[in-house]
């Protein structure tokens, strides 16, 4: 079995440079890749566009990175948790390409599979449809989006094993699945990793061949955005 | 008058017995506590779950476990976890049977504009352009009139539109609308006490209003 296994954060992202794009799983700050946003961070790599539904919050996640202006573009769903992007995104700093979600998720899905373009109604009629080829199925309208072109996708998985595939869990799974699939170099953190052969076949979400960099992670927060609960019933 | 609550209240009568049901942010969320008894609904939850549970019991929060308001919730026996491609697969494929989002306006021909004010405040669209856009049951719940006083129910929208010609059914505090094919709000129901005169200064579109119009009823 091939071995993907990296010592770290630090190793698995060693060859993003300057004006990279990269592809980072999560929903809000759930399913972020923690450990690699620090070492990017760290790192200090600069005029990254980066594609992910949400742009974490001030002070964690994506948001980190915005802080020390790493990012030159940002291709999102939704950033309405971010004070410091929106402050960027309106004085002109940061150049954004907002998309509909399910926009973001199928041309990940679409670049993983080898398809160079989907169809989707989502955004016919709007601003999002401006300068885009408008083709017409049975009497509705769909958009030409293209497959993202990601030179590395990063996302964060429950378990892995060395051969570097992937079982995702609850709703941390959201767009990590599609963006391993559809990054040049996909890079993954893990919370357990374990031997080739610990995880059975049959309950592997996404398989080794899409995973060429494999880590066990560190230090997880995992911090909850909305913490909401309902009263003990006594 | 309608409080959010009661939109909610008013909007749950509306779900059936066997629904797949999408609920966005805002007074939307509200209609999950109001579901009929006796009626089985699996909500849909658009980051990647369906069998969306209530609010966790303090203590029992799960990070990896949230909606797509980003709260922490639960699963419920028989619910599925599933990737985004996949949500907005059976969103587009319109295997949800209803769809509950908020709007800033919304026109008399069915358009909705509800993710930008240009120059003020630039959230994204999240989910909605895709919901809109493949949903074949969109119910809006809505202020019929803004804080400024402003009708929200226009001939036209002013803001950067979600979608075109989508939406079907209209619950404000003020009333229940339907907009119909050839264009134009038309006024089903009223909340109790609230004149038609009223709705009518408060509707900035073509309101129709035929025969007799029944107040709300929420039970």
């Amino acid at each position: 079995m091939i071995n993907k296994v990296v010592s770290g954060a630090e190793e698995a992202i060693t060859d993003i440079s300057d004006g990279a794009t990269i592809m980072l799983g999560g929903f809000g700050l759930c399913g972020i890749p923690e450990n690699c946003i620090n070492a990017l961070v760290t790192k200090q790599v600069k005029n990254l566009t980066c594609i992910s539904n949400n742009a974490g919050v001030d002070d964690f996640g994506i948001g980190l990175m915005l802080k020390q202006r790493q990012v030159k573009k940002m291709i999102s769903s939704y950033v309405g948790e971010n004070a410091e992007f929106e402050r960027q995104l309106l004085s002109g700093e940061l150049e954004v390409d907002l998309i509909p979600q399910g926009t973001l998720a199928t041309r990940c899905l679409a670049a993983g599979y080898g398809m160079p373009a989907i169809f989707t109604p989502a955004g016919v009629g709007t601003e999002v449809a401006e300068g885009k080829e408008v083709r017409n199925f049975d009497g509705k309208d769909y958009l030409m989006e293209y497959a993202f072109d990601a030179d590395f996708a990063i996302v964060k998985a429950w378990k892995g094993d060395t051969a570097g595939n992937l079982i995702f869990r609850s709703t941390s799974r959201n767009f990590n699945p599609v963006m391993a699939m559809a990054g040049k170099i996909t890079i993954a953190e893990v919370e357990e990793l374990v031997e080739a052969g610990e995880l059975d076949p049959d309950y592997i979400h996404t398989p080794g061949i899409y995973v060429h960099r494999i880590f066990q992670g560190k230090d997880y927060e995992k911090r909850i955005e909305q913490r909401t609960v309902r009263k003990s019933e006594v | 008058m309608f409080s959010k609550e009661e939109i909610a209240q008013r909007i749950a009568k509306e779900i059936k017995d066997g629904y797949y049901v999408n609920l966005g942010i805002g007074i939307p969320t509200l209609v999950a506590n109001y579901i009929p008894k006796g009626i089985n609904v699996v909500l849909q939850s658009e980051n990647g779950l369906l069998g969306m549970g209530p609010f966790p019991f303090e203590g029992e929060e799960d990070a990896d476990l949230i909606n797509a308001g980003k709260q922490t919730i639960t699963t419920l026996p028989g619910s599925s976890i599933f990737d985004s491609a996949m949500s907005f697969g059976m969103i587009r494929a319109q295997k949800v049977d209803l769809t509950i989002l908020g709007a800033m306006e919304v026109s008399e021909n069915g358009d909705i504009a509800n993710w930008k004010i240009p120059g003020k405040m630039v959230k994204g669209m999240g989910g909605a352009m895709d919901l809109v856009a493949s949903a074949k049951n969109i119910i809006v719940a809505m202020q019929h009139i803004n804080k400024a006083g402003e009708s929200k129910l226009l001939p036209k929208c002013t803001l950067p539109l979600t979608g075109v010609k989508c939406i079907k059914k209209i619950v404000t505090e003020l009333a229940v609308l339907d907009i119909l094919p050839e264009g134009g709000f038309k006024l089903l129901e009223r909340a109790p006490g609230v004149s038609i005169e009223f709705i009518q200064q408060s509707t900035a579109g073509r309101l129709v209003v035929e025969g007799e119009i029944p107040e709300m009823k929420l039970d």
